[in-house]
């Protein structure tokens, strides 16, 4: 592995090299140490406002691909090789405000302020990616952006009129973006907030530096979208004495789809699955648009999600109740598992020294599955479940064959509801049946109480999950804007 | 195109808004760093109420970049940040009232550092027993003040004689401000022990005197500025002085400049919010819906100190009549001392819990008769400019009639009720609801003497003027508004008018800006600024081009004369060489408001701010999930300064009151800590949670009845309790999951998913 001490990347259209003093410092710490970058603003520094919304180029082929992120949980580490575009870096030549900067002033988008470059930022990854400008749409692309002043219509009513302006020349990004993205593995060694310790951050950019950098740093932090990780560092102030990074390999980001079934590489992040998701399981698409923000969607990975553990992930119960197996590999080989078997305990995993997620794989027959998911959360968008219910039955001649129930946010980990699933085997899942099968839910979990949801409406709204889920008219859901039925 | 004679009236943008676009507007936080710059941050209390025994910080004080720790001992003047009473220190000594209280200050060469060093202090408590709800705080007697009564006529009495009565509980929840910009200051001192201070405030000349007690040293040595704030809503107000003390107190004893730029977990669990209350009501009443007797008791949750708990609590008094005539009446409130960040000013002042408990008296006498809500409403409002409020002021004449009437026929409601029984009837798991509710909001600060304001205007030999006044700017378009008048009084485009930053060595003695009264009260100021000076040009105009002063006039940049047209400039500049003053102050108090807080007796309003809102949700009956699918807005604003502006604030009211009643929930865990500390875990509405279908309209008023600035209204705090309409929808939908239908529903607030399948099947 070559040293690569510089951290180099494309910075409004010019080149930047920074030896950083710190592995934990954030792009947002980064712009905001320079007087002239202080429009790209912290409101959380936990990735849940948006204020800190920056742009992201990254080269594909001859094009750039455009995404929204959260600079306050993104490592500048993680932008090496990337072009990186603030609310500082779209106006022209001239002068003259980008068509999102122009529509926000003539619509009056902004009162505070505060919130405003990262709407900016926000809407000019949504230019910049021409999607269409209906209202669900921007909402979608706006949902990581809280303002408490304007109550969103004026936001809402730039982003429909922002594609009526005149067209703008963008920077072209490209030669400069071929001459830092030459995809490098990046090894950095700073003191820690304690000076006489030294920290280091590495990121491969194969999977077999990778394991040998497990190998040598058994201690080793595995930083996929940052997410989580994020709020680490800016939140809890831990110090990590090693973190690999993994968004450089590439061998961990792809979609298969393959005789039997989907597999899905561990750094997949949700922005790149939820087309795909949509069209084969358009409830589980579902939960995907509603896992964080876009600027989250942009982040987060799948593996990643799955890897830490959390008991109120939403992929995990999904997966589980579509039967997915995970690939785990080291050093001395794969290991494939139901992932239902991953989570073992709170805070512990089915995972060895020198193993990491590989690839997520979700059956064939998963798609023949009646399957249905729902997210049920204080906030429709951008927020963490309070319970996620998953469920798939088969059914053969109107009776249940096959039950698989998980949820979230029911118990330490995400787990099957193997009382309910008995319940409902070999019946036509009709109104006894769902009886029994509501109290045998009472048997599977013993949720827990915080500020999210009380035990009660826990297993009360999970009893309500599994009523809609056998509905036979089609249940209400309110979780799309424009969804009211 | 002809130019308008005026800026008052029409929609400017909002001064900033280029600069904020292209992240060009400096908030205090991207001010240039002085080099030495100390970054600071408090050690916080991990307990709701405990002695300390001990306060071990030498691991602090050891962490490498650390420079120095502060601790109440090192505080040579008063150790208080309070507003009023001098009961909120600034870092605690010997004993702690709430989880989350200062005790000790790092300042070290990095924000990052300070916050890690802070972590590592060794404090030892001796715990004391917690009051964490009004209920213990009733039991246990802990009181800020005593029981405070409000009445008209003979309520008892009423009550008696009604021929209906009901009664009734609502508690209400409080609410965070999240504010975009966390609370921060940053602090330079100067020669002689002088100090400006770059203070993110509602209320510079209070941070100012507050820091001036702190170290004891006169006003005059202590300048406070502010050019923006990224929002307040009163969580500015008095708030701001805990942060500025801090970084005065280590600038002052350092010598080096000190910034406290609070990370939002801690903003939010040591910064106060909007008072829990817990109501209750019991109402007689006739056939009709008309109102006989009312007895309101308002209990609310003030924390751990009195901040501006007395005026707050006032304003829930003074707001539980809303639009309606209630002739006799008994209004009890009490304000309870807890183990809780103290609670303090956020948009409507208490003026929405009062609110929302007669509204639901008001649902609650029409279910119960099984009339149309709306109707009740109607035949309970103020209708004669004699009716007199529970505080005895004469409501004189009041648009809510026409308002209501207009948006009832405007927003269909009447039709679309008949829509949404057939859906409910249709329909098992999914139930409607709709609710149109009134607002009427008292304008002016009920603490008399803080109803005045100062402006600065000085006019340039080049015709340009700059402008300063006592209010601040929180994104409200304050700025602009103020600006406008001035352009309008020497005819001048807006664009000649610099807006220039609050601060309190150009405007002394200034109140917050809060109570909605910023631009009323600093609109005149600058106001009176500006015709001073104008008046001095009209009269060296006159003598020079021999005509009357009547015959001047300033429009479109011009100053005409009989026969003459010049400009402004022109004019100014012969004004000068005529050794003419080009620069005044203004001075503004509101006139004819009185107000006895021992009899809570008065008229303590100037005018009244109306509006009137109908919205509609949904509700999935399974799971108590919820959304707003349709709100119509008819709000009065008399004569705009500003319709965008406006426009502006009614919607930001009205969704950031949604966020109140629906999803805006703050939690406390059994030891008395916030849980709810960030936004991942407090959720304040976000563009999704805006219905598509949200018209919001300007009432064709003929100005307001008091002689306010152009005759234009208040507009900062009404427009929030007009989502008091959005929780009467939710019960309404609840109502209907009822059978046989009960018709009335208890629901509190905010009314999250969980609440509202409580409401639906209650245990």
């Amino acid at each position: 592995m070559t040293d690569h001490q510089q951290i180099c990347f494309v910075l409004n259209g010019q080149m930047v090299r920074v030896d950083p003093t710190d592995t934990h410092q954030t792009l947002l710490q980064f712009l905001r140490s320079h007087p002239e970058r202080t429009g790209t603003k912290e409101g959380c520094a936990e990735g849940d406002c948006g204020a800190c919304t920056i742009v992201i180029g990254q080269l594909d082929g001859d094009k750039v691909q455009y995404r929204a992120l959260n600079a306050c949980i993104l490592l500048l580490a993680q932008v090496d090789g990337r072009e990186v575009i603030t609310v500082e870096g779209l106006q022209d030549q001239t002068g003259r405000l980008h068509p999102v900067q122009q529509a926000l002033v003539d619509f009056h988008g902004s009162q505070c302020g505060f919130c405003t470059p990262g709407f900016v930022m926000s809407l000019y990854a949504h230019y910049r990616n021409q999607l269409p400008n209906d209202r669900q749409t921007l909402k979608n692309t706006l949902a990581g952006n809280l303002c408490r002043c304007t109550g969103y219509g004026p936001i809402l009513a730039a982003g429909q009129a922002m594609y009526g302006y005149d067209a703008p020349e963008h920077i072209d990004s490209v030669s400069l973006l071929r001459e830092v993205s030459k995809e490098k593995p990046l090894q950095l060694e700073a003191p820690g907030i304690d000076p006489t310790q030294t920290e280091h951050l590495f990121a491969p950019t194969n999977e077999e530096e990778l394991q040998d950098l497990m190998q040598t740093h058994p201690d080793a932090t595995l930083w996929a979208g940052g997410t989580d990780t994020g709020l680490w560092v800016t939140k809890r102030l831990s110090r990590l004495p090693c973190m690999i990074l993994l968004h450089k390999i590439e061998s961990l980001n792809f979609i298969h789809e393959t005789s039997d079934g989907l597999h899905i590489g561990a750094m997949t992040r949700y922005g790149q699955l939820i087309e795909l998701i949509t069209e084969k399981w358009p409830g589980f698409g579902e939960v995907i648009r509603r896992t964080g923000s876009t600027q989250i969607r942009n982040a987060g990975t799948l593996g990643g999600n799955i890897a830490n553990g959390s008991p109120i992930g939403d992929m995990p119960p999904i997966l589980i109740a579509l039967g997915a197996t995970l690939v785990l590999r080291s050093k001395n080989g794969d290991r494939e598992i139901p992932i239902e078997d991953f989570f073992i305990e709170y805070g512990k995993q089915d995972l060895r020294p020198g193993e990491y997620v590989q690839t997520i794989k979700i059956p064939r027959e998963a798609e023949q599955l009646q399957f249905t998911s729902w997210k049920i959360s204080k906030r429709f968008d951008q927020d963490i479940s309070a319970v996620l219910g998953a469920f798939s039955f088969t059914r053969t001649h109107g009776k249940i064959t096959e039950a698989r129930i998980a949820f979230g946010g029911m118990a330490a980990i995400p787990k099957r509801a193997a009382a309910c699933e008995k319940a409902l085997l070999n019946t036509n899942g009709d109104a006894a049946a769902l009886a029994d099968a509501i109290k045998a839910l009472a048997e599977d979990f013993t949720p827990m109480a915080d500020m999210r949801a009380s035990d009660q409406y826990r297993m009360q709204v999970a009893q309500s999950l599994l009523q809609k889920a056998l509905l036979t008219e089609s249940p209400v859901y309110l979780g799309k804007s424009e969804g009211a039925a | 195109m002809t130019k308008p004679t005026s800026s008052v009236g029409q929609p400017a943008p909002h001064d900033s808004a280029m600069a904020q676009v292209t992240g060009q507007a400096r908030y205090v936080d991207d001010l240039p760093e002085l080099p030495g710059t100390l970054h600071l941050a408090f050690g916080r209390s991990e307990r709701a109420h405990a002695k300390i025994s001990k306060m071990d910080l030498s691991k602090v004080e050891a962490f490498p970049g650390v420079e120095a720790v502060y601790t109440a001992q090192d505080i040579i003047g008063k150790n208080d940040v309070s507003p009023i009473k001098g009961d909120d220190p600034l870092l605690a000594d010997r004993e702690v009232i709430f989880h989350g209280q200062a005790l000790f200050l790092v300042a070290a060469i990095s924000k990052n550092i300070a916050r890690s060093a802070a972590q590592l202090a060794e404090i030892t408590y001796q715990d004391l027993p917690a009051i964490l709800s009004i209920e213990a705080a009733r039991a246990a007697g802990s009181r800020l003040e005593d029981e405070q009564v409000m009445r008209q006529g003979d309520a008892a009495k009423a009550l008696a004689a009604a021929p209906h009565t009901v009664a009734g509980k609502l508690a209400t929840g409080a609410q965070d401000h999240f504010y975009l910009e966390g609370q921060i200051a940053y602090a330079i001192p100067g020669e002689a022990g002088e100090m400006r201070v770059f203070s993110s405030t509602q209320h510079p000349s209070e941070v100012q005197g507050g820091i001036a007690h702190v170290l004891d040293c006169p006003a005059h040595k202590i300048s406070v500025e502010i050019r923006r704030m990224g929002g307040g809503f009163g969580g500015k107000e008095t708030q701001a002085l805990l942060i500025a003390a801090a970084t005065a107190l280590v600038a002052s004893q350092s010598g080096r400049a000190a910034k406290l730029c609070m990370d939002r977990d801690d903003d939010m669990a040591m910064t106060g919010k909007r008072h829990g209350f817990e109501m209750a009501y019991r109402v007689g009443f006739d056939a009709t819906g008309v109102l006989h007797g009312i007895e309101m008791d308002l209990a609310s949750d003030c924390g751990c100190s009195m901040d501006l708990s007395a005026a707050i609590n006032d304003r829930a008094m003074f707001h539980a009549d809303n639009a309606y005539a209630l002739d006799d009446v008994m209004i009890r409130s009490e304000r309870f001392r807890t183990n809780k960040v103290s609670a303090t000013a956020f948009r409507g002042f208490g003026g929405p819990q009062g609110m929302i408990l007669i509204e639901r008296v008001m649902d609650h006498i029409a279910a119960e008769l099984g009339l149309d809500p709306l109707l009740v409403r109607q035949r309970n409002f103020y209708r004669n400019p004699q009716d007199t409020a529970p505080y005895g002021q004469k409501v004189g004449p009041l648009e809510i009639e026409p308002i209501v009437a207009e948006l009832a026929q405007t927003s269909e409601y009447q039709a679309r009720r008949v829509e949404i029984d057939n859906w409910n009837e249709a329909h098992q798991t999914s139930k409607r609801g709709i609710c149109l509710t009134p607002v009427k909001f008292g304008i002016s600060f009920t603490t008399t003497f803080l109803n005045q304001a100062g402006a600065l205007v000085h006019v340039y030999r080049d015709g340009s003027v700059i402008l300063n006044h006592g209010g601040t700017e929180m994104g409200q378009g304050l700025f602009v508004k103020v600006a406008q008048v001035v352009a309008d009084v020497f005819g001048l485009p807006l664009a000649d008018i610099q807006i220039s930053a609050t601060a309190t060595d150009k405007v002394p003695n200034t109140s917050a800006t809060a109570a909605s009264s910023g631009s009323d009260l600093n609109g005149m100021a600058a106001q009176l600024a500006a015709q001073t000076i104008r008046a001095r040009l009209i009269q060296f105009a006159a003598e020079r081009y021999k005509c009357a002063a009547d015959q001047v006039h300033f429009s479109g940049g011009k100053v005409h004369v009989p026969g003459a047209k010049l400009d402004f400039a022109k004019l100014v500049e012969a004004a000068y060489l005529a050794q003419i003053s080009l620069s005044s102050t203004g001075f503004y108090a509101t006139p004819d408001i009185t107000y006895d807080r021992k009899t809570h007796q008065g008229t303590p309003f100037f005018y009244y701010a109306e509006g009137a809102a109908v919205s509609e949700v949904e509700i999935d009956v399974l799971t108590g999930e919820a959304r707003v699918r349709r709100v119509d807005i008819l709000h009065s604003v008399g004569k705009s300064l500003n319709p965008a502006i406006d426009m502006g604030q009614i919607e930001g009211g009205f969704v950031q009151g949604i966020g109140w009643l629906t999803n805006e929930e703050v939690c406390f865990d059994a030891s008395g800590r916030l849980t709810t500390h960030a936004p991942s875990t407090y959720k304040i509405p976000t563009s999704s949670d805006r219905p598509d279908h949200f018209n919001i309209s300007l009432y064709a008023s003929k100005g307001s009845a008091a002689e306010t600035v152009h005759r234009s209204k208040a507009v900062g705090e009404p427009p929030f309790m007009l989502a008091i309409s959005v929780h009467g929808a939710l019960r309404a939908a609840i109502a209907a999951t009822h059978r046989p239908q009960s018709g009335f529903v208890a629901l509190d607030a905010p009314a999250t998913p969980e609440t509202i399948l409580r409401a639906i099947t209650p245990r």
